[in-house]
């Protein structure tokens, strides 16, 4: 990314061997030529990666300009050209939609607890499976928390409710002992916290991968150093460990700040019946059950876009205060 | 661990990582160190398993052990495969199980060919368009066009509704694998492509005989990758095979149940009046069996797959 090369390779001078091959006069230009030999050397290449482009064109790039439906009243009888256009009409109906602003500020709030919540456990236990010497339980431990990353929010959220929900195992030992049962899975209130939960449980394991690999990456001597020194256990972590992963924290904490409008748009579709829309309504389901669910194709595609310029934004400016740290972030601009 | 830790610094030297040994500069842990620690490991591990556990016994149980926990079992109390033979016995679930493991190794299959072909067609750097390609690539992390107009090139233009290539082929292609893939073919097997280059090989070949089998590690964490991803989809049936429950895998079976708080389904309608009645499984068996069913090919696969992680994940990742 960082070297964005030009639209077109140079196609003159790559291969001064390729003359050998062309002989045909037709082929006056010599440049030509050689961009025709390597065409032909790197055709089964080329052939290896059509259907990979082809697929991308199709299911990306479209859709990329299937956003015109923002700007239709779209039909889908009629299709993207018979559509008539409804001009910024789409984007005035959703700033003026209570629901929608709604749908924002509790996305805005959940990244935010998330990233709070969240974020600190893969660190924290990165840092204590680091400082377990056995590699065997060390590997034994990691193999069982990054399991649930391969689980369907699906299954997550069912076993949170067989544990925690009204009829699950919690209140059922609530009750046992003739206390008042507690309902975690359909209170909005504490919503936000129970999804934190969740995603704790997914994620956390698998998070700690990239973390360790950090930690790993750092000098040995370093810590010897430091021990001759006189620092111990956590001034060691303090000093060497923690500086040593900020790198990582920094690019991770960034990329997750440019996806704070993308939060586990599954997760809340799947809780949304149980908590009610007011909190658990994110812009991603706001513009599935408008766009698709209510028919209302140019309100969603609205809402997409809204949230598409606003996560760019966000990008841009998380990656700025990385610089503005000392750290690289995502990108560096050429200089 | 506390094993471990009794034994003294081996003559292999303490800079080997994995090796149970302290280096000599470091101090002894405390006990309550050690204690804190351990305790700290055991709940986290406890926290992932004993969801897993509860469920696994519960499908397990016969209605004698169900009616007396009043619930979800905890503490086994006689065992039976009795909600496995009702929910395996033909109906509902069976079908959405099948459905759900024909999809995601259809699936599996075409995200592999397309992704290894890729990741090997664009390994070689200055190669026909080779930067153009991947920038056309690169771009789709970065911008997307959103739910809504995918769903509708998907459904409106192409005529995906309803069908089960929307389910596939709009997913097939993950751009992040494949750049991982890519790194790790350079990486790893240049010097051999080389060599089989100068003994004539043409590309095919050298992909077939010389790149697959030196790189099994990053090919079996992506199909892993891949496999789980087609699993676990519920949403793209939710999008575009709503309306057909005959269709649905059972990703999205559970889905239903869990969402709509519903009977669930399969014990509901088609065969599980008759069926539960004659049986004598109890509900709460059931849709635990019905839970681990559909966690059953993760568990089973993974194992297989976990030790190559950190091997075909970081050579990737460290290189990007």
């Amino acid at each position: 990314m960082t070297s964005a090369p030009a639209p077109q390779p140079a196609p003159a001078t790559v291969r001064p061997s390729g003359r050998a091959v062309v002989g045909p006069a037709t082929e006056p230009v010599p440049s030509g030529a050689t961009w025709r030999v390597k065409l032909r050397r790197d055709r089964s290449l080329l052939l290896m990666v059509a259907p990979a482009i082809l697929l991308v064109i199709a299911f990306n790039y479209l859709p990329m300009f299937g956003t015109v439906t923002a700007f239709q009243y779209y039909d889908f009888i009629a299709g993207f050209l018979a559509s008539p256009w409804a001009g910024l009409d789409n984007f005035r109906a959703l700033f003026a939609d209570p629901n929608f602003w709604q749908a924002f500020e509790n996305t805005l709030v959940l990244s935010m607890v998330q990233i709070l919540l969240y974020f600190p456990v893969p660190i924290a236990l990165a840092l204590m499976l680091n400082s377990v010497l056995s590699s065997t339980v060390r590997g034994t431990i990691q193999a069982i928390t990054y399991l649930p990353h391969f689980f369907s929010w699906v299954i997550v959220v069912s076993l949170f409710q067989e544990m925690l929900g009204g009829a699950g195992l919690l209140n059922h030992a609530l009750r046992l002992h003739g206390w008042a049962a507690w309902d975690v899975m359909s209170n909005p209130d504490t919503f936000k916290y129970l999804v934190t939960a969740q995603a704790v449980w997914k994620e956390a394991g698998w998070g700690i991968i990239v973390f360790l690999a950090a930690i790993a990456a750092i000098d040995p001597s370093l810590y010897e150093s430091a021990a001759v020194d006189g620092a111990n256990r956590w001034r060691r972590m303090w000093h060497i460990t923690l500086p040593g992963m900020r790198g990582v924290i920094v690019l991770l904490l960034v990329l997750r700040l440019g996806n704070a409008l993308s939060i586990g748009f599954e997760q809340f579709l799947i809780q949304r019946y149980a908590v009610g829309t007011q909190a658990a309504e994110v812009l991603d389901t706001y513009a599935y059950w408008n766009g698709i669910v209510a028919n209302n194709y140019g309100l969603g595609a609205a809402a997409g876009l809204f949230k598409g310029v606003v996560s760019l934004v966000l990008i841009f400016s998380a990656n700025k205060l990385a610089h503005l740290f000392g750290e690289d972030g995502l990108y560096r601009g050429q200089r | 661990m506390t094993a471990a830790t009794t034994q003294p610094a081996t003559a292999t030297g303490p800079q080997r990582p994995g090796r149970a040994t302290r280096p000599s500069w470091e101090e002894r842990p405390t006990f309550l160190g050690q204690v804190v620690k351990s305790a700290a490991l055991l709940v986290v591990v406890g926290l992932v398993l004993f969801p897993l556990y509860t469920v696994l016994i519960t499908s397990l149980s016969p209605s004698s052990a169900v009616n007396r926990a009043g619930g979800l079992v905890v503490v086994p109390d006689g065992l039976t495969l009795q909600a496995y033979r009702t929910m395996l016995g033909g109906g509902t679930v069976t079908r959405a199980l099948v459905i759900g493991l024909v999809l995601t190794l259809v699936g599996t299959v075409v995200s592999m060919v397309v992704s290894v072909l890729c990741a090997y067609g664009l390994s070689r750097k200055g190669s026909f368009a080779h930067r153009t390609l991947l920038l056309t690539l690169l771009v789709t992390m970065f911008f997307s066009g959103g739910l809504i107009p995918s769903f509708v090139i998907v459904a409106n233009l192409f005529h995906g509704y309803d069908q089960y290539w929307s389910l596939v082929l709009p997913s097939a292609v993950s751009v992040f694998n494949i750049l991982i893939m890519r790194a790790f073919y350079q990486g790893t097997a240049s010097e051999l492509i080389d060599a089989a280059r100068l003994d004539g090989a043409g590309d095919w070949r050298i992909l077939w005989s010389v790149v697959l089998p030196t790189s099994r590690a990053v090919t079996a964490v992506m199909a892993l990758f891949y496999g789980v991803g087609y699993w676990n989809n519920w949403f793209n049936v939710m999008l575009y095979m709503p309306a057909d429950s005959e269709k649905w895998p059972i990703q999205y079976v559970l889905y239903q149940y869990v969402s709509q708080g519903a009977s669930m389904p399969g014990v509901g309608t088609n065969m599980a009046g008759a069926a539960v009645a004659a049986t004598q499984a109890p509900k709460l068996s059931l849709q635990m069996a019905m839970l681990v069913l559909t966690l059953v090919p993760i568990v089973v696969v993974y194992p297989f797959v976990q030790k190559h992680f950190t091997k075909g994940m970081l050579v990737g990742a460290v290189k990007g």
